[in-house]
């Protein structure tokens, strides 16, 4: 991979309740300036990777027993959540995690003290709404009554008002109509591109995935399966034909053949 | 019936109400910050009464050099009670923690009796003297002073709550603090400010409860009323605590001058049981937004 990684995961060991072993030696990269998709089916450990970075950990009981986890050339280990992010790592989570009941605008507000103790830096507010003109026109409603896109939106943006150097964005997808999904993924390609924002994406839809994203990694059991350019793991049959959903080129598939996916997959793991 | 006395007792009610709305918003700033039901309330209100006696009669200093004094030993006891107990029984069952303010509690009863025996204390008069009359109907100046400086300071936290950027803070953290963490809130140190808010307003309230009716170990049963302020007015909610302080101060005098001293409880009480079968969130408790 080119370029200097700005997140680095090395081999890392994640334990909930010090009994149950979610992560098992998982290793990736996160270069400057690329978005890198992590794929997987449920239970792999995506949302718990994210949250060992974000040290969001400890607040569930989780800890990292092995491993290293180095954003800028620095071990997260020493440092506080919200240190992080005020360093320029932001964790959208998983489910969107909005406060329902603040305004659309104090949700922004409140993502403004990601910029506490960096100089220079205001928030700016126009640039979420240049971003996401109806969260404009919603700002003073309460934010638990936006719809569920909206609220996707509204979390992004509270990610816009920190000026992060990387995003970590836990299924942007999830419960949306797969127009909005469109809408809201190419949203993040913009940003992406323009704001020259790094992002590790969690996804379930690894089409809409791999449409923005440069690199990619698939988890399965708490550890990589496969990783490789995009364009490498589109050809790759195997996740064509369980992530993509295009194996049998649109034959019908008998029990027989999901068997056959069973087998498959764990020769694959 | 005598629409004057019935004024006066009524206005009586209020100014003590305003005490209870005052305490309440104490026990609703660490609730709603923390989910920590903080049953200590009532004997960091005995503190600040303490703290003030020290101060004044002690060190003998200028009761209003005292005053402020009291208020920030209380925000200093706070702070303190924060970081050594409190912290440490993050994550742990709050049942926990509600027992740990009630041991909090008696240590601190116990420890005004050792340095200030048992016995009822009176504080220095500081508090203006001349009767105040509302058409008619009397109210003692020292009731109307404690009504006034509690109107003030909760109108503060509300205005706070709302328009500043702590305030935010302070709800973002109440709403969710995984989220909260997550977009840069120092979490801590929210708990930290609310800690010593609270007790520095709970001694403030102690300091003003105690010149109106002295100052005793026993003083912390005032945190009993305080508990169904907060209970009825909804235990997240500050308006609540407004709204339930003044009612049950009105409630007690009325009970208490009508039927009788001993019915005082009684009557509250019924009153808290009546309102938790219609509304158990309390008159302005969070219920979740449900999004149609």
């Amino acid at each position: 991979m080119a370029g200097t990684a700005l997140l680095d995961v090395n081999n890392v060991e994640v334990v909930y309740n010090r009994t149950v072993q979610v992560l098992r030696g998982l290793s990736l990269r996160v270069p400057e300036g690329e978005i890198v998709a992590l794929l997987g089916s449920n239970g792999a450990g995506k949302s718990t990777l994210l949250k060992a970075v974000s040290n969001l950990l400890s607040l569930e009981d989780g800890d990292v027993t092995a491993g290293a986890i180095r954003f800028r050339g620095d071990d997260i280990a020493s440092l506080t959540p919200h240190g992080l992010v005020r360093r320029g790592l932001f964790h959208v989570m998983e489910g969107r995690r909005i406060f329902e009941d603040l305004t659309v605008e104090e949700n922004l507000t409140a993502a403004t003290f990601a910029l506490t103790g960096r100089d220079g830096a205001s928030p700016d507010f126009d640039l979420v709404y240049s971003y996401f003109p109806r969260l404009h026109e919603r700002r003073k409603g309460l934010a638990g009554y936006l719809s569920g896109g909206e609220q996707q939106m509204l979390a992004i943006g509270r990610a816009l008002i920190a000026r992060p150097s990387l995003i970590l964005l836990d299924e942007p997808s999830l419960g949306l109509a797969p127009k909005l999904v469109e809408e809201i993924f190419g949203i993040i390609a913009r940003i992406n591109a323009e704001q020259r924002v790094s992002m590790l994406l969690v996804e379930q839809n690894a089409a809409v995935a791999f449409a923005v994203a440069s690199y990619g990694y698939i988890l399965e059991m708490g550890k990589v399966v496969i990783d490789g350019p995009v364009e490498k793991l589109m050809r790759d049959q195997d996740v064509r034909e369980f992530y993509l959903g295009l194996g049998g080129a649109g034959a019908e598939r008998s029990y027989r053949d999901i068997k056959h996916y069973k087998r498959r997959k764990r020769w694959l793991s | 019936m005598d629409m004057l006395f019935l004024a006066e007792v009524a206005l009586a009610g209020l100014g003590a109400g305003a005490l209870y709305a005052l305490t309440g918003v104490a026990f609703v700033l660490i609730y709603k910050a923390t989910r920590v039901v903080n049953l200590a309330i009532g004997e960091i209100l005995m503190l600040g009464g303490y703290a003030f006696l020290g101060f004044a009669a002690g060190l003998g200093l200028s009761p209003w050099i005292a005053l402020p004094l009291a208020i920030a030993a209380g925000g200093v006891f706070g702070w303190v009670v924060e970081r050594s107990l409190i912290r440490p029984m993050l994550g742990e069952n709050p049942i926990s923690v509600f027992m740990v303010t009630i041991g909090l509690g008696s240590i601190l009863a116990g420890a005004v009796q050792l340095a200030w025996g048992a016995d009822p204390l009176r504080l220095p008069e500081f508090l203006p003297g001349t009767p105040i009359f509302i058409g008619d109907a009397y109210l003692a100046p020292k009731v109307a002073f404690g009504f006034a400086a509690a109107a003030v300071v909760i109108g503060l936290f509300l205005a706070l709550f709302r328009f500043s950027r702590g305030g935010v803070a302070l709800k973002a953290t109440a709403a969710d603090q995984g989220a909260a963490y997550s977009v840069g809130i120092d979490v801590p140190r929210v708990f930290s400010i609310a800690w010593i808010l609270a007790c520095a307003t709970a001694a403030g309230a102690g300091v003003l409860v105690g010149a109106i009716g002295g100052i005793s170990p026993t003083m912390g049963v005032f945190g009993l009323s305080v508990l169904v302020v907060v209970i009825i007015g909804g235990l997240d909610s500050l308006a609540g605590a407004l709204v339930g302080g003044l009612l049950i101060g009105l409630v007690e005098a009325l009970a208490g001058t009508f039927l009788g001293g001993e019915f005082k409880l009684v009557v509250t009480f019924a009153l808290l049981l009546v309102l938790l079968m219609v509304r158990p969130y309390g008159l302005f408790g969070t219920h979740e937004i449900e999004r149609l």
